[in-house]
């Protein structure tokens, strides 16, 4: 479904990605780790057309997309869930999940999206009028999630989901990101959080100062002394 | 109920002469009705997109200057053999004219704002209209320099030389400036409204995620830009051919300054913000003056603004707003059981 070969990112001077490669397969979720700066945000970000590719190509469902617009490699199917403030904070639950279809026309099917959305969530429902910034953690997470669905993606990006999260709104996410899988949607996701990714992906990547060092399923990577000893605490 | 409010506001506003009738006081009414203009102009890319452009009595002043070089007929030297005449204009063309003109410097600034953002966009757009006050200054041979532009001709609508309105006294002036007053609301209105006004605060509040939902970050800033420079040149053109006189001075720093202040104070980022902050601070001067000495006029001023901005960070607008959402709300828990509908 999705193919980057050799990828290469630059901030000035400075080389973010050097030649990176992956691969994810119609269904599969797929995990991205590494240390802070590694380049992983800004795999993610080359792949929705945010930052600039310098060489390399991607490739999604054996089209060429690079250096497409971020619109309308959305358009294609691909959703970035970015790292950092996951919600407008100012806008209301309603408004966040509308904005999330924005590049979509079809009033009645957004509609009936926003109330499968509030199906699954119950709580965003009850907040639907309350500005997103109030809502707690384990609820912007929701809403995020749920903004991301709302563009009916094949492919979604998280970046670092579980960030600044309490430990059992993490699980919940981490539930949440497979049922996902499991209705269809494939995952490539971005974790520090390296021994939960691997856990739960199909399979794994790990990149060190924009290489990409590892690959394997997440079993492969989890038994891998050098991944131990670095990402796992030995 | 909605709807009809600003129906309501604006009848209240056509009325207004009818209580008025001082001349001293149209003018001041006129004139602060201008200014409002341009502030609600400003306020669409202060408040709706959040960009900071201090330059913006720039693109007033060139609607202002570029109207009545129409209007009046001017010559370009280039060299000794090749001169450009144009003779001059109905007012009703200059005025598009100088909206047009407006609008394309507004585009540009746009475009620069993509490139430099934040501390930069603000000495881009500074600059920007310092430059166009020198230009308006030494460029002597067609703008008379600090001599001033005179006698530049009234507005006029007419269909035929037989069939004329020229607006030479106040109240005509008057009822012009709050047509195109409702214009510009009634734009600015359906802009921010639409989806694309949706996007222009999702842009605002955070641009990563709305690059993340399909927003074209660089389209809204320009689309916003023009608008907004492409009013504040019509209101920059309408106040050239009312007070009939400009000089560079038009370019001055501390009106784009009062303008940032009407906006802050009455609510950024609100449709009536800028009016309501417009008429407090275009009305208190004049009335100051009338009771005041010079130095207390500008501490009293100054004393009002601080206890606005201390008490009301938001705005006024804003605070009114929720004060009302919240006795409406405490009303109908009070008085009805069923969910409130709606
Ligand atoms: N906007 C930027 N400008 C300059 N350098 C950046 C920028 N964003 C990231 N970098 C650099 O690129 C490298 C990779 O960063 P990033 O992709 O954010 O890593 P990660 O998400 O793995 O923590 C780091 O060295 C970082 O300092
Ligand atoms: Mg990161």
């Amino acid at each position: 479904m999705l193919d980057i070969d050799g990828l290469w990112c630059r901030y000035g001077k400075v080389n973010a990605l050097k030649g990176v490669s992956l691969h994810v397969a119609a269904g599969e979720l797929v995990t991205l780790i590494g240390a802070n700066g590694a380049g992983k945000t800004t795999a993610l970000r080359a792949l929705s057309g945010i930052v600039p590719v310098a060489a390399g190509r991607i490739r999604f469902e054996d089209e060429d997309i690079t250096g497409a617009s971020p619109r309308s490699i959305l358009a294609r199917g691909i959703a970035h869930c970015p790292e950092g403030r996951r919600v407008f904070a100012h806008m209301s639950v309603q408004e966040n999940l509308g904005i999330g279809a924005y590049l979509r026309r079809d009033s009645a099917a957004i509609a009936d999206d926003i109330d499968r959305i509030f199906t699954r969530f119950p709580i965003l429902k009850e907040r639907r009028q309350q500005a997103a910034g109030t809502l707690s953690g384990g609820e912007q997470q929701m809403l995020a999630i749920g903004r991301a669905l709302m563009s009916r993606p094949k492919l979604i990006l998280f970046d670092e989901p579980s960030l600044g999260l309490a430990p059992t709104i993490v699980d919940r996410t981490f539930d949440l990101i497979q049922d996902i899988q499991q209705e269809g949607v494939t995952v490539l996701m971005v974790e520090q959080n390296a021994f939960a990714a691997l856990e739960m992906c199909d399979r794994a990547y790990l990149l060190e100062s924009g290489e990409m060092k590892r690959h394997g399923t997440g079993e492969e990577l989890l038994a891998d002394p050098a991944v131990k000893e670095a990402y796992l605490g030995g | 109920m909605r709807a009809l409010a600003p129906l309501a506001g604006l009848a209240a506003l056509l009325a207004v002469p009818l209580v008025v009738t001082d001349q001293y006081a149209l003018h001041i009414l006129i004139t602060t009705g201008i200014f409002i203009i341009a502030a609600m102009s400003l306020n669409l890319l202060l408040g709706y997109t959040g960009q900071l452009s201090l330059g913006h009595i720039g693109f007033f002043g060139i609607g202002a200057y570029v109207s009545a070089l129409c209007s009046l007929g001017f010559q370009l030297e280039f060299t000794d053999r090749l001169v450009l005449t144009v003779a001059p204009k109905p007012v009703w063309l200059s005025f598009v004219i100088a909206v047009a003109t407006a609008a394309l410097f507004g585009f540009l600034i746009g475009k620069l704002s993509f490139k430099v953002r934040g501390a930069y966009f603000v000495i881009v757009t500074l600059s920007f209209a310092e430059v166009a006050r020198l230009v308006a200054l030494n460029w002597v041979s067609l703008t008379q320099g600090p001599m001033a532009l005179n006698n530049i001709p009234p507005f006029t609508l007419g269909l035929s030389d037989a069939w004329q309105l020229t607006f030479y006294r106040k109240l005509p002036n008057y009822f012009l400036m709050i047509a195109i007053g409702a214009g510009a609301y009634l734009l600015i209105a359906r802009l921010v409204r639409s989806r694309l006004g949706r996007a222009m605060v999702a842009l605002k509040e955070n641009e990563s995620l709305a690059t993340s939902v399909g927003i074209d970050v660089t389209r809204y800033l320009v689309l916003a830009a023009v608008v907004s420079a492409g009013i504040a040149g019509a209101a920059g053109s309408f106040y050239a051919h009312y007070v009939r006189i400009i000089d560079p001075d038009i370019f001055l720093f501390i009106y784009t300054v009062t303008m940032v202040i009407m906006i802050v104070t009455g609510g950024k980022g609100t449709l009536l913000g800028p009016i309501v902050g417009g008429i407090l601070f275009g009305f208190i001067p004049p009335v100051l003056r009338e009771v005041a000495g010079p130095e207390l006029q500008w501490i009293i001023y100054g004393l009002i603004m601080i206890v606005v901005v201390f008490f009301l960070p938001e705005g006024i607008v804003p605070a009114v707003t929720r004060a009302w959402a919240a006795r409406r709300g405490r009303a109908a828990t009070a008085s009805a059981r069923s969910p409130a509908g709606s």
